[in-house]
């Protein structure tokens, strides 16, 4: 009661977000957590541009058969830098600052459980993007050994620099690894203790679960990461032993600790584009979430599971038989839990009454999409196949379909799903349906010809091929470049509807949930009074109120 | 626009703490040092899955390598070793007495107990440098010389950084009123503190003893 006129007046020293002269906010270390989970959404994206450049570079060369378009070293430091700036750069960053912005409005709080570690946690990813960035201008440019960064590939120095490509790939993925547990910690409190009065775990919507279960993943598997590194970095520049084979090292033992890590990761990625689409169904469909609480529990068995199938990635590492069998059936048993929820926005979309705007255009093709990803995964999942299409174009089609095709689009249908939220604007229809076709076609246009490539038997990660090769090759390159061109309307859209778009209103949706009781966008503190829930969430058809004070939760609805 | 939408954000905060006072639910999101608490053990078990995935390979080299120990060198002395060990896990002890003292504000008291902690972390440090300065083999000496060097240097840092930390606390421990809002930064340090000594009992155990 006594501190009441201080925090007054450090209410009035921090502007609203909504206010429009004050973009100058994201470029601080502001610690509200709507600020940095936009922070964290730019800076991704601007990264996911400049993996996609690469990707372009690396299909260019791949129109023809030949390797005449870019040197074969800067070809592997390309595909290198691809797969590390896409996962590290723009997948988790992008989807921890969506869960940023979410999260506290989902469950009722008013900021993360410690806001300068998040404004920490963020800032280190502009850091580590520049590092990265860096090894270009490092004698023998980038890294070439994949995103992997497999020994004793990975500990070839051939200029023999202690600052080499190699060396800053492994900072940058060390800083990273520090600003995830980082996020996580905080993710995990925020979660487990800030959740508002009413707000049982039951009653939490199911992208706060998935984010939940995924923030789990990252405490439990990144340190194995971050031992691997650790260990890898030492033999890179100290000269120890631990993965180098001419000296007695184990290079298999660093794939264990990679891939006990980057398996889970894919679930730290692809969880919260679960949760994106138990979010998107019930609001276009007009309908609850089917079987919400086994929706919400198999994101945590899916944790659970997680832990235990990173060795399919080493069928073909001299794996014993036992191992591969083992490791056979936890990966299939994992598409139970994943096939459940798949049933489930299924029957959620089922006899719907169906709004196919922007958002669930890009959620339906993110579904269908992913259901293809998970027949070719349960394909690979079988040693027999694996054994065959290992280290082929087969793997590289399957798990762009994951990532592109149901994280990317998932994460799209999210920002426009959520952008009037944001920005309190509207983004156009039109722009978005647009990007929405010309992403859906490049896509498929880009990634399905990988399907066939690998079965045929191109390997991945070559410059040049056997002409046989070249017609789906062509196929795919185009699908690229079309990939490449939806990307404009898109960032056409986002800025010039958050510049000059329609004023959003606080629901446009009509959407349940906490975060559309509150003002577009809500004010520093999101709640003026901390919500009452009440009910379960997705109660659509249904007259129950979500929350017992709707119209305490803000004071100054009329004055807008 | 703006004035207008200021306005009723001075009014919240009576708005708030006039419905937490009324209903008394809301004080659980209030509960930072509650909330560090929680967060730090978050952390810690985080934390515990890098020196797990160390004693992995630990035990992976040790049951496949070829040539294991560096040539000459028959195994390490455990006499040494064996009484660093007992000293760090009776500071464990000593630890919570001062914990203890202070949770009865003894401040005193804390700090002849908190300041043994220290002597007793720092006589581990001192016992393990001179263990290093007299082993015959270096750290890029094969697979045994690298996760040996590995292992306990990882631990040793932490070490270090508990002796660090319990350093601050001590000074802060001088400070008027800091105990007012809560002993947090004394019970994480504490807790830290017994992590790093749980870890060393594995640590040891793999290291010294199963030989």
């Amino acid at each position: 009661m006594t501190n009441l006129s201080v925090e007054t007046i450090t209410q009035i020293e921090q502007p609203l977000p909504g206010a429009p002269d004050n973009w100058k906010r994201f470029f601080s270390f502001s610690t509200d957590h709507k600020v940095i989970g936009i922070q964290y959404l730019v800076t991704s994206f601007f990264f996911f541009l400049i993996g996609g450049i690469f990707a372009m570079i690396i299909r260019g060369e791949l129109i023809t058969p030949e390797a005449d378009l870019l040197d074969r070293a800067v070809y592997n430091a390309m595909f290198t830098m691809h797969g590390t700036v896409m996962l590290f750069l723009w997948t988790f960053p992008s989807l921890v600052g969506l869960s940023n912005y979410l999260v506290p409005l989902m469950i009722g709080a008013k900021d993360m459980a410690f806001p300068r570690l998040n404004a920490a946690a963020f800032w280190m990813v502009p850091v580590f993007g520049v590092i990265l960035m860096a090894s270009f201008f490092v004698p023998g440019g980038p890294s070439q050994s994949g995103w992997w960064a497999y020994p004793p590939v990975s500990l070839q120095n051939p200029t023999g620099n202690l600052i080499n490509g190699q060396m800053l790939w492994l900072l940058a993925v060390a800083i990273s690894g520090v600003s995830s547990i980082m996020g996580a910690v905080n993710f995990v409190t925020t979660i487990v203790r800030m959740r508002s009065p009413g707000m049982t775990w039951f009653r939490m919507p199911v992208f706060v679960w998935t984010v939940l279960a995924a923030q789990i993943i990252q405490l439990f598997g990144l340190p194995a990461l971050t031992a691997g590194a650790v260990m890898l970095l030492l033999d890179l520049t100290v000269g120890t032993s631990f993965f180098d084979p001419a000296k007695g090292g184990d290079p298999i033992l660093f794939q264990h600790f990679f891939w006990f890590y980057s398996h889970p990761a894919v679930y730290v990625i692809i969880l919260p584009i679960f949760g994106i689409f138990s979010e998107i169904f019930p609001v276009y469909a007009r309908k609850p979430l089917f079987g919400y609480k086994v929706v919400a529990i198999s994101s945590l068995i899916i944790t659970g599971l997680s832990g235990i199938v990173w060795v399919h990635h080493m069928f073909a590492s001299g794996t014993p038989g036992w191992m591969r069998m083992v490791f056979m059936a936890t990966t299939m048993l994992i598409s139970v839990p994943t096939g459940i929820k798949v049933f489930a926005w299924v029957a959620t979309v089922w006899g719907g009454k169906l709004r196919l705007n922007t958002p669930m255009l890009f959620a339906l093709g993110g579904l269908v999409m992913f259901v293809f990803a998970g027949i070719t995964g349960i394909m690979l999942a079988s040693v027999p196949i694996d054994i065959h299409v290992n280290n082929t174009y087969f793997v590289v089609g399957h798990f762009h379909y994951v990532i592109y095709g149901a994280v990317v689009m998932g994460m799209y249908a999210a920002l426009y799903h959520w952008f009037p939220k944001m920005t309190g604007r509207m983004y156009s229809e039109g722009l978005g349906k647009l990007h929405f076709a010309l992403t859906f076609l490049g896509t498929n246009l880009n990634f399905f010809p990988m399907h066939p490539l690998g079965l045929q038997g191109m390997p991945r990660r070559v410059a040049s091929y056997d002409p046989e090769f070249a017609f789906w090759n062509v196929v795919a390159s185009l699908g690229a470049f079309l990939l490449g061109m939806s990307t404009l309307p898109f960032i056409l859209n986002m800025i010039g509807s958050w510049v000059q778009g329609e004023k959003a209103p606080q629901n446009p949706w009509r959407a349940i949930g906490l975060e559309w009781l509150v003002s577009s966008p809500p004010t520093v503190e999101n709640f003026e009074e901390l919500p009452i829930v009440i009910s379960e969430p997705y109660g659509y058809g249904k007259s129950e109120p979500l929350v017992a004070n709707p119209d305490a939760l803000e004071v100054s609805h009329e004055s807008n | 626009m703006n004035p207008t939408k200021i306005d009723p954000s001075l009014n919240s905060h009576v708005e708030s703490t006039h419905i937490s006072g009324l209903h008394g639910t809301v004080e659980h999101t209030h509960d930072e040092a509650g909330n560090s608490m929680f967060g730090f053990i978050v952390f810690l078990l985080s934390e515990s899955v890098i020196f797990l995935s160390f004693f992995a390979g630990y035990i992976v080299y040790k049951t496949t390598a070829l040539d294991w120990l560096p040539k000459g060198f028959t195994g390490l002395e455990t006499h040494e070793p064996a009484i660093n060990t007992v000293v760090l896990v009776s500071s464990s002890f000593v630890i919570y007495i001062a914990e203890r003292f202070l949770h009865v504000k003894n401040l005193w008291g804390f700090r002849a107990f908190w300041l043994l902690t220290m002597a007793m972390g720092s006589y581990f440090l001192y016992g393990q440098a001179v263990e290093w300065r007299n082993l015959p083999f270096g750290f890029t000496d094969g697979v045994f010389g690298g996760t040996f060097y590995l292992l306990t240097g990882f631990h040793g840092l932490h070490v270090m950084t508990g002796v660090l930390l319990q350093t601050i606390m001590l000074g802060r421990s001088f400070i008027p009123g800091n105990y007012d809002k809560g002993e947090f930064g004394v019970a994480a340090t504490s807790l830290f503190w017994h992590f790093v000594d749980v870890i060393w009992i594995i640590l040891f155990i793999l290291i010294y003893i199963w030989q």
